[in-house]
């Protein structure tokens, strides 16, 4: 590229597009390469997809008993007969139980930490949650079996002793991995996630937003109500899904701590009973994987987990999308 | 409604670092005040212990006696919020609350008052609006969020969400250092209008601003950098324009400032 040192009218236009056509290249390399990247991902997400749909169908079409609402699991054997009713329950149960916990609790300590806690507090404060969120889940469990179950168990006699008339509480034998049981634990894993994040965000609320709140007469909590958990609220429920998506998906330490029901035990409503969810059912019977077309039945109770955390999520996106008129 | 304000010898902190010493001063009911000074003097700061938002910030104290009428707003027994409720403020850069429509905007004050009846609501927040001369422009998408609305539209919604709640006195901060001439000229119109009602006390970088609006003037300086601002003279606005009576007003009036 020849250039003069002379600003002419005509170099002037002449260097600033050959700037703009360098520039415009960068432009064109970094766009090829991420929508290289995206459609790889894409891919690969489909074609697993593919493979556990290829791999369930056959199983599904062999089944002889209704896959959605049968609670019955034998899926060897020349007449297959699998549902996943129980663990839909279980699973279902269990996280709503953690979800109900977790997210009052995990929301009010990041309050407290962000809003309440003296200033000398709360980094420490914020540390400690972050560290409790990067506890592995083999370790809850080891500590839900050991020491917590002892713990829950005269909590979950009293509740069946007094509230034993309202089906969620009907009293059953089982004692130990009862589904209100790793609803717990599992409110103690996701815990830290819900306040770490929500910490994150409430402490990102912009001080012209709480100043403007206090400038009007509100008190801290006023100002709370008002600028910290509207502000906050998206990343909330952000938080709260990623929490929930852990707790439907979690299989180290549920897997460890159920009870699981024998074939055949009559249904119940209660919260004490045993039972398995999608993960622990499937990671207890990792053995059974050798014959195609019972791995087919666990694959198509995997898919169902799947698509139960996918709408989750996109429950989560049409709330988050609804509110953003509102939010900068 | 509209009370006066009695400073007297106040020095205002911020942990160790004294940002304002020393000052003394009256306000009277019903008049535009205007503070100017060269950047860094303290008027924010001393403007913000007014209605005790200095204490907001980590380390601000203050010393000294704020008096509202006969209202001590220092004195132990005092709350911070019953004051906060009296002094409204208007904040530099327009801050409606991003998630809430422009009708709740207006009404935060008032439901934080404990306002609950939708026809007291909707006669308030009307009202104020017209007093922020901004009714005309929203009142067909008063459910739309305040955000959405031009930074001289959110400027007078923060104006009309402090009067919503009619304070006795009301601070503004720069109120108009974000905004062109046109919402300038409103917004200043505005303030001649409501002074018929309220105390009123603006910080201001603009000298025909405040040569325009305000009764009296207040000029701060420092001396140099890390030492605490002062309040160096308090007069009629035409006589601090035209013929102060310190030498360092009229540097800074005439430009011959630094
Ligand atoms: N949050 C804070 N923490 C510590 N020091 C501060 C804080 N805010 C302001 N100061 C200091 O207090 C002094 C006065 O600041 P202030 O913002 O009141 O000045 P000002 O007169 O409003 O300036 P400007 O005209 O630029 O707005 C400055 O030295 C400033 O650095
Ligand atoms: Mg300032």
């Amino acid at each position: 590229m020849s250039t003069t040192s002379l600003p002419t009218p005509t170099g002037q236009p002449t260097e600033s597009r050959a700037a703009g056509r360098s520039g415009r290249a960068g432009d064109r390399l970094f766009s090829g390469a991420t929508t290289i990247s995206g459609i790889i991902v894409i891919g690969i997400v489909t074609l697993i997809g593919v493979f556990l749909i290829a791999q369930a169908i056959p199983a599904l079409l062999r089944n002889n008993a209704n896959f959605l609402t049968s609670r019955e699991w034998s899926p060897g054997g020349d007449h297959p007969r699998f549902g996943i009713l129980e663990f839909l329950w279980t699973t279902v149960t269990s996280s709503l139980i953690a979800m109900a916990l977790a997210v009052p609790v995990g929301v009010g300590v990041a309050l407290f930490i962000t809003q309440y806690a003296p200033r000398w507090l709360r980094r420490p404060a914020a540390n400690l949650v972050d560290l409790l969120a990067a506890v592995p889940s083999i370790v809850y469990g080891l500590w839900g079996l050991l020491t917590f179950r002892a713990v829950i168990r005269p909590f979950e006699q009293f509740l069946q002793q007094k509230f034993g008339w309202f089906p969620l509480f009907a009293p059953t034998p089982i004692s130990g991995g009862t589904i209100f049981f790793i609803g717990i634990v599992l409110a103690i894993m996701i815990l830290p996630i819900v306040t770490a994040l929500s910490r994150e965000v409430f402490d990102q609320t912009p001080a012209a937003h709480k100043e403007g709140a206090l400038a009007l007469g509100a008190t801290h909590w006023e100002m709370i109500r008002t600028s910290v958990l509207p502000f906050g609220k998206p990343g909330v429920i952000s938080a709260s899904m990623l929490a929930l998506g852990r707790a439907l998906g979690e299989t180290i330490a549920v897997t460890f701590l159920v009870s699981a029901l024998a074939g055949g035990t009559p249904w119940t409503w209660s919260l004490f009973n045993g039972g398995e969810t999608f993960a622990s059912k499937i990671a207890n019977n990792a053995a059974e994987f050798s014959n195609p077309n019972k791995t087919g039945a666990y694959i198509a109770a995997g898919l169902v987990l799947f698509v139960l955390t996918f709408v989750v999520n996109s429950i989560a996106r049409v709330v988050i999308e609804r509110r953003k008129a509102f939010s900068e | 409604m509209a009370k006066r304000i009695d400073v007297s010898d106040l020095n205002v902190y911020y942990g160790d670092f004294k940002a304002v010493e020393g000052v003394s001063m009256t306000v009277e009911p019903r008049s535009v005040t205007a503070f100017i000074g060269p950047s860094g003097c303290g008027k924010s700061t001393f403007l913000r212990t007014l209605n005790r938002m200095h204490e907001v910030t980590p380390g601000g104290r203050v010393e000294g006696k704020v008096m509202l009428d006969d209202q001590d707003l220092y004195a132990p027994s005092m709350d911070p919020v019953h004051v906060r409720r009296t002094v409204g403020m208007v904040f530099q850069r327009p801050n409606p609350f991003p998630t809430m429509s422009i009708f709740d905007n207006v009404a935060a004050g008032l439901r934080l008052n404990g306002v609950k009846s939708r026809s007291t609501l909707e006669g308030i927040v009307e009202k104020s609006l017209r007093g922020a001369n901004l009714w005309n422009e929203v009142k067909d998408r008063l459910n739309k969020p305040g955000a959405g609305l031009s930074g001289g539209q959110q400027q007078r919604l923060c104006i009309a969400r402090a009067i919503a709640v009619q304070p006795q006195v009301l601070l503004m901060d720069e109120p108009c250092s974000a905004l062109d001439p046109i919402s300038t000229l409103a917004i200043e119109e505005l303030i001649i209008r409501l002074k018929s009602e309220y105390t009123i006390v603006i910080v201001t970088h603009n000298m025909q601003q405040a040569a325009r609006v305000s009764d009296r003037t207040a000029f701060f300086n420092i001396k140099a950098t890390g030492e605490p601002g002062r309040l160096i003279e308090l007069d009629d606005t035409a006589k601090i324009f035209n013929n102060p009576s310190m030498k360092a007003t009229e540097d800074y009036i005439s430009g011959r400032f630094g």
